[in-house]
């Protein structure tokens, strides 16, 4: 392997600068239109819709750039990233039901 | 990056079986870590969601200025430690030491201030609007518990990470740790920052005051 060649593999391997500085521009970014919302105080419920959203967005590009998950197997996201969905969604399971009975049996 | 005794068995998940992911044990033990402590935070924010639904007049005591301003800033310092850190990763990884110490440094540095900037906000809202976790002039004494309850396990995971790139910090000056150290405390580290991404949002801009005469 020639030494331009091996420089190459590393860069794909940890990414560039340019790529960090980009991720971290976009981080940024989102961040400003989230405190633009609140500023603009929108319905709980579109504000809360809009703010998972995004955060849920940054949180992947955090976790494929920063913690380079996208350049990993795909097998270490497969035994990861699944098996945590699902235990979120188990305790979304006990969430939901309630939390609609819980609006609805507030005093009008 | 593989450790050199992985090459060769990493090429084929089924010669051997050594290595399926191709990563060190270090590395998927971190990670098989923050799976589980991202767990612990989602039960945290999801009980938070709860019994903020549960209270109709839950307050909403964040000004603009000074509370969001102040915990935007901190969110900002936050994904600059990030940046700090994965440079930091790069250059270790190129064996650019000095450099990468220098980097780690910074990230701790964000990192204290990311926590005294907290201080400063926890202080102002236990002296001077009497908010505790269990009382709070607001009439809602639940929002003192999930605030104080989420943010300090947060504070805690930052103070704890600083002192972790600390010792990685001294130890990869000195030749003790390699790269892959620096790789799986970065880890550790942009975790932390992730979950603020998903705090920041949900306790602070969720709360933000109505505007006045409204």
């Amino acid at each position: 392997m020639s030494a331009e060649a091996a420089v190459a593999v590393v860069e794909h391997e940890v990414g560039t600068k340019k790529l960090f500085v980009g991720v971290w521009v976009w981080l940024l970014g989102l961040t400003a239109f989230e405190v633009f919302l609140a500023y603009l105080r929108l319905p709980s419920m579109i504000m809360l819709t809009i703010l998972v959203g995004i955060s849920l967005i940054k949180a992947a590009l955090i976790v494929s750039y920063f913690m380079h998950l996208r350049f990993e197997r795909l097998g270490l996201f497969l035994i990861l990233v699944p098996a945590m969905v699902f235990c979120i969604c188990m305790m979304l399971i006990m969430f939901f039901p309630d939390s609609v009975r819980l609006m609805n049996m507030r005093p009008h | 990056m593989r450790e050199p005794e992985l090459e060769g068995i990493v090429e084929s998940p089924w010669s051997g079986g050594g290595s399926p992911f191709a990563i060190n044990s270090k590395k998927l033990g971190m990670w098989l870590f923050i799976v589980s402590d991202s767990l612990t935070f989602s039960a945290l924010l999801i009980s938070y969601a709860y019994v903020r639904l549960a209270n109709p007049d839950w307050p909403r005591p964040f000004e603009i200025w000074p509370a969001i301003a102040k915990s935007t800033a901190m969110t900002v310092i936050l994904l600059s430690s990030s940046l700090t850190m994965v440079l930091g990763v790069a250059a270790a990884h190129k064996g650019e030491v000095k450099k990468a110490v220098r980097m780690l440094l910074w990230t701790i540095a964000f990192g204290l201030a990311f926590v005294l900037i907290h201080a400063t906000e926890w202080y102002t809202l236990i002296t001077k609007e009497g908010v505790t976790p269990w009382s709070n002039p607001w009439g809602v004494p639940l929002f003192g518990g999930t605030f104080f309850g989420l943010t300090g396990l947060h504070m805690l995971h930052v103070t704890i990470g600083a002192v972790y790139l600390g010792v990685i910090a001294w130890g990869f000056g000195k030749g003790k740790f390699n790269a892959d150290h620096v790789e799986v405390s970065g880890l550790y580290w942009h975790f932390v920052d992730l979950v603020w991404m998903f705090i920041f949002p949900m306790v602070y801009l969720m709360s933000v005051a109505p505007r006045s005469g409204s």
